[in-house]
């Protein structure tokens, strides 16, 4: 039995070392989605760029293009001389947002309380200004929607009065609220999904595919010898992976690891365990690699959107997390974040743990039952 | 004989894959030590018998017993007395040659120092000591075919069943092939070998021919040439095609072939006078009864449907 298990798992071995494109995508996969993730994803939106209307033409005017130029939410690239023009810039897709300052504001800003304290809001006040936003990107849209109470009070050259917050917003294990502290933990998740899902389904499927799997199943091997014998390899896969996506995530984007690597090393094998597995049931569905490769993708997607590594999970609506509750991917983001982040252990977060180890092993049981010994 | 020389027996195997019967009413019995032989055209039920045989399909009716035993409910502890060659070449490309033997060995559980005397043993036999660190998908179909057969033998296994083990193999090749055979054989493995050549059929010691999964005769070469339900006809001269065309369409023409410059044609038994018959067509032609040639028993058994 283990003379059969060391043969199968050296055997995989060796042709993963001369798989040289799948032995660089081990390396390179992880690397790449890290350095393109880590550096692009940015959810502070920053320099969008923008046109202005400026039909006022007086020095406060001007000031406010300087006012809201220096905010760098906004690059404004573009003049524009009406309303309509500006408009059809924005359909063109040359500006997101356009500052148009009507005519009258002038007389619009001095009866702004924003401009002057001792005026009150009233159902008569008047915006000073008006923008005219490509809002089908939310994001961006929420970025210029924060400008809308933007004070004005430094046009007015009496100093700053200073307004009290109703809240004070203390943000705990990211105060510089930097995005990429949360996405690299995040990422570990999806490229385990990837690779892990992949490489198994396509590594059972490639052998029935190139004939080795009949002259296997007529030698005295067991099923679940060549199942773990296949999985083995890729538990080192996985921790090869997750310790390159951590250690350039600390080194390069300063993300800090908190919690225990113990912890660490045992979520990341339960995560990697049942996406192996998942794998496995795949390449007992699929036929070839293709259709392997294509069931990956369909696992892919939903991990990738519904496990709150794009879109918190908690504003997703309850079908959805339903579904996202199914993914292995959701319950390790959050042990994993809870790990890193927040220096949580994993008895803390033994419901996900629990859910992971349920999961691979009914997923173990779904391969070995319809993995069978035969051709048919 | 007794029931213990008998070393693969099935009786009345069926197999259908939907419409289609792919293994119809299969009887058979093979001698231990006997090397046996499914010919048939691509498509007539020999791939699909030596996978019903060897376990890997179930087959809807009928029964097998191996080497005394019942095959169905006893398939994974046969499977370490039985060896399998697949059509395809079906070992690792991507390892060498001694990794493959190596492999196999510990799947067979061939451990330690007495795998390592097999392997160089079969190593040395099918002469690919020099070509162990090679990798297997380099290598040409011959050295591939030999190696298949070395990992399909490391266990020394009872029963060897070889599909079509010969198909991407040039003719020199094959003979030696065949020489490793008897001397399996001969050390007492039982082989069931299929094949669309008709030299290799005529080399085992038995032979079934099978068509459209029906089994339409049984019995060693040599027999199976003298109790052929046909007459064999060499015509010889010019024009043979015009000749050809005009006898075939006699009811009891089973079928005319040209080798070379002779007409080959087989006429049912149910006629006395063979050339008696043919003459009429075949004016100013040679005509002789010949030695009738495996090829001919193939055509008459399936009714000339894939040949000439």
């Amino acid at each position: 039995m283990w003379a059969r298990l060391w043969a199968i798992v050296t055997k995989e071995l060796k042709q993963l070392r001369r798989d040289r494109m799948t032995f660089g995508m081990i390396v390179m996969l992880p690397l790449m989605q890290l350095m393109l993730f880590g550096y692009a994803i940015n959810t502070d939106v920053r320099h969008v760029p923008a046109g202005i209307v400026d039909l006022s033409q007086t020095s406060y005017s001007r000031q406010l293009f300087q006012m809201v130029s220096a905010t760098q939410v906004v690059d404004f690239t573009q003049r524009y001389y009406s309303a309509q023009a500006a408009d059809e810039a924005i359909t063109r897709g040359e500006v997101k947002a356009v500052l148009l300052i009507p005519a009258d504001f002038s007389s619009r800003l001095v009866l702004h309380p924003a401009f002057d304290h001792n005026r009150e809001y009233s159902p008569l006040t008047r915006p000073v200004a008006q923008w005219l936003v490509d809002g089908a990107d939310t994001m961006v849209a929420a970025a210029m929607r924060s400008l809308r109470n933007m004070p004005l009070t430094e046009l007015t050259a009496k100093g700053v009065t200073l307004t009290a917050p109703s809240f004070e917003v203390v943000q705990y294990f990211n105060p510089e609220q930097r995005s990429v502290v949360n996405i690299v933990p995040g990422l570990l998740a999806i490229i385990l999904t990837m690779t892990m899902v992949m490489f198994t389904s396509a590594a059972i499927v490639r052998e029935r595919e190139q004939g080795n799997m009949e002259f296997l199943i007529a030698t005295p091997v067991k099923p679940v010898e060549l199942m773990v014998g296949k999985i083995v390899p890729y538990v080192f896969v996985g921790l090869v992976q997750a310790s390159i996506i951590l250690s350039v995530g600390h080194w390069v984007f300063a993300v800090p690891v908190r919690g225990g690597l113990d912890s660490l090393l045992i979520a990341s094998l339960l995560f990697i365990f049942a996406s192996l597995t998942l794998g496995l049931v795949i390449s007992t569905l699929t036929k070839n690699q293709l259709q392997a490769m294509q069931m990956t993708v369909f696992i892919l997607m939903p991990s990738i959107l519904l496990s709150g590594f794009m879109f918190p999970y908690d504003a997703m609506p309850i079908p959805a997390q339903w579904i996202a509750e199914v993914l292995p991917a959701t319950h390790f983001m959050r042990m994993v974040r809870g790990i890193v982040l927040r220096d949580a252990d994993v008895f803390s977060l033994s419901k996900d743990a629990l859910w992971l180890l349920g999961f691979t092993c009914v997923g173990v049981l779904v391969a070995a039952k319809r993995f069978n010994k035969r051709l048919e | 004989m007794t029931h213990a020389e008998i070393a693969l027996k099935a009786d009345r195997l069926t197999k259908r894959f939907g419409q289609l019967t792919a293994v119809n009413q299969l009887s058979l019995s093979i001698e231990r030590g006997a090397i046996y032989g499914f010919l048939g055209p691509n498509g007539c039920g020999k791939s699909t018998a030596i996978r019903l045989l060897t376990g890997l399909l179930i087959a809807d009716e009928g029964e097998v017993t191996v080497l005394g035993q019942p095959l169905a409910g006893h398939e994974e502890a046969l499977k370490s007395r039985i060896g399998y060659m697949t059509q395809k070449f079906s070992l690792f490309e991507n390892l060498t040659v001694l990794e493959n033997l190596r492999f196999v060995a510990a799947i067979y559980s061939v451990k330690g120092v007495q795998a390592k005397k097999r392997i160089d043993e079969l190593l040395q036999l099918y002469g690919l000591s020099e070509r162990q660190q090679q990798l297997a998908g380099t290598m040409s179909g011959g050295q591939k075919q030999r190696l298949a057969l070395a990992c399909a033998t490391i266990h020394h296994p009872e029963l060897l069943f070889l599909d079509e083990p010969t198909s991407a193999v040039d003719p020199e090749n094959r003979r030696d092939f065949w020489e490793r055979l008897f001397d399996l054989s001969a050390a007492g493995t039982t082989i069931l070998v299929s094949t669309h050549y008709m030299d290799e059929a005529e080399r085992c010691h038995g032979l079934a021919i099978l068509e459209h999964g029906i089994k339409r005769a049984d019995g060693a070469p040599r027999e199976l040439m003298q109790s052929m339900s046909a007459n064999v006809v060499e015509i010889s001269g010019d024009s043979l095609r015009q000749v050809k065309q005009r006898l075939s369409a006699l009811p009891d023409v089973i079928s005319a072939a040209q080798v070379g410059n002779h007409l080959r044609v087989l006429v049912s038994k149910s006629v006395d006078d063979a050339i008696g018959l043919l003459t009429p067509f075949s004016d100013n032609y040679d005509l002789a009864l010949v030695r009738p040639s495996l090829e001919d028993v193939f055509v008459s058994c399936t009714g000339g449907r894939h040949v000439g």
